[in-house]
């Protein structure tokens, strides 16, 4: 069987870094981009079978933008979001709430992010397509 | 200009007086040089001792005429009753003695109007009573903004210095767990790139000290004869590793410019700016360096070849902690403070600085010093 792959989209180094050495060693094949525009141009070639994306890279929306571009052009395909906007405005986004359904990601995961669990809901999200 | 205005409460049993008093009052604004605002006031009156503390202890009062003789209290004994709260009060008495001055002084009393007295010499005392409560205003709000951002530095100073730990953790984390594999050399970006966070958190702790020290006048200067020629040229050749790395050229146009200055500040000045200029650079770029004198001033023109500046961001670029964040700066370490202390030092000696940058192709930043007399 050959290796889910799995765009992670983050505008920090360290954390695409990790995120991209866990990943690996749990048997997917990971690529980043680091930037809206950078992720943009990957969506469009729509090699992958999952992403991982932060909600503020160079626009504080940059998150939704992207998993609604994802959604748009391939729905099956899971998107989660991450994001520390909860932390630090008390504001948390999450599905349960949304009623208007305008969060287009699957899962949205606040920040710290533990690798586990983001490794959960991949598993979960991938399986149930 | 904002309009405000003071709550007077008059107090006296001559119905003439509380009366003439509101009238005299009732479209009266005071104006000063040191207030910026419009005051004006609302009076209100009571005609015994007893009125008058009922009334104050429902409403708000800014400044009180306070009659020294109530047919029920004396003057003294209404002060001794709202010594807790905050009014400035205005003793009036027919019978100026020093006496009751003193004691109505002692009891907190503002100031004094002898009866009889113009409606000239009532305004200039409640202007008086008014201007104190103005910049007692004004302190108060001035020091609730020093609060505020200092809270916001030390907030943002707070996550500077978090985030590089966070970062160097999860690194040691994953090689805690041998998360690829048992190969050491397979750490080495984890390594590198932890070394990397914890040498700008070190430079990052330098900089608030160097930051706050300028900030606080607590720097202790030497000021003396500099030939920036010299000085200038040694601190670059502290670069010359760091440029041959990226291959960019240093090229110098330096005149023989003398100065009066301290040489930790030239340092620092000088270092955050080439700095800066190889940083921002692309590989193979140019960083151009002239020293020379317009007038009263030193001028230093730092310019470089690199990644230019957005008109819409060159405005921040003095604020702490500013960076500027996008595709070509996103591998860059810094800490945001360097052209915060260049400002603070270029502030000390008067001058000022010029930025002219084009994006994508280059930056040119030129800094104006005037020289300092010496210290004997
Ligand atoms: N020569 C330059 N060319 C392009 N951008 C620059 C240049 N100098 C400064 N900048 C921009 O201005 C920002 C602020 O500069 P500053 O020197 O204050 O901080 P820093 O270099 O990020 O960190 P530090 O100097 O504290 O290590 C930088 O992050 C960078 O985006
Ligand atoms: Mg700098």
């Amino acid at each position: 069987m050959s290796k889910k792959k799995i765009l992670i989209v983050d505008d920090d180094t360290d954390m695409i870094e990790q995120t991209k050495a866990y990943l690996e060693s749990i048997g997917y094949s990971v690529f980043e981009a680091y930037s809206q525009k950078e992720a943009e141009e990957l969506i469009e070639q729509g090699e992958f079978d999952a992403a991982v994306v932060d909600l503020m890279l160079e626009n504080p929306d940059s998150g939704f933008v992207l998993s609604s571009k994802i959604k748009k052009k391939f729905p099956q395909k899971p998107v989660i979001m991450i994001t520390s906007v909860g932390k630090e405005t008390g504001i948390f986004f999450d599905k349960r709430n949304d009623t208007g359904n305008w969060i287009k990601a699957d899962v949205v995961i606040q920040k710290d992010l533990r690798f586990e669990q983001l490794e959960k809901e991949l598993e979960k999200l991938l399986e149930k397509k | 200009m904002n309009r405000i205005t003071l709550n007077v409460l008059v107090v006296d049993d001559e119905q003439g007086m509380t009366s003439g008093a509101e009238r005299c009052l009732r479209r009266f604004i005071a104006k000063d040089e040191n207030i910026k605002d419009e005051i004006s006031f609302a009076v209100s009156t009571a005609s015994s001792g007893k009125e008058a503390l009922d009334f104050l202890e429902k409403n708000n009062v800014d400044i009180m005429l306070l009659d020294y003789k109530l047919p029920d209290m004396n003057g003294i004994e209404i002060l001794e009753k709202v010594s807790d709260k905050k009014i400035l009060t205005i003793v009036i008495t027919a019978f100026a003695s020093l006496d009751v001055a003193i004691t109505a002084t002692k009891k907190g009393a503002f100031d004094f109007l002898a009866k009889p007295f113009t409606p000239e010499e009532l305004r200039n005392s409640v202007r008086k009573a008014a201007t104190s409560i103005y910049s007692m205003r004004m302190l108060k709000i001035l020091e609730e903004e020093k609060k505020s951002i200092r809270f916001e530095f030390i907030s943002v100073l707070a996550h500077e210095l978090k985030s590089p730990i966070s970062a160097v953790e999860g690194y040691l984390k994953l090689i805690d767990e041998r998360i690829k594999g048992n190969d050491v050399s397979a750490y080495d970006t984890m390594i590198k790139r932890s070394i990397e966070r914890l040498n700008s958190m070190r430079k990052l702790i330098i900089d608030i000290i160097d930051l706050t020290k300028l900030e606080s006048n607590r720097k202790v200067r030497n000021i003396e004869r500099i030939n920036l020629a010299q000085s200038v040229k040694s601190i670059i050749d502290g670069f010359e590793n760091q440029a041959k790395e990226r291959n960019i050229k240093i090229i110098t146009d330096i005149k023989d410019v003398f100065i009066n200055a301290d040489a930790g500040d030239i340092e620092m000045l000088v270092s955050n700016m080439v700095s800066n200029g190889i940083k921002y650079n692309k590989d193979g770029g140019e960083v151009k360096i002239i020293v020379d004198s317009e007038g009263e001033f030193t001028k230093l023109i730092f310019s470089d070849t690199g990644i230019g500046i957005k008109q819409e961001d060159l405005d921040k670029l003095f604020k702490e902690f500013v960076r500027i964040k996008n595709e070509q700066t996103r591998t860059i370490e810094g800490s945001g403070l360097g052209l915060s202390i260049v400002k603070k030092i270029v502030d000390f000696y008067d001058g000022k600085i010029n930025i002219e940058s084009e994006f994508g192709k280059g930056t040119s930043f030129t800094l104006y010093l005037k020289s300092k007399p010496p210290c004997d």
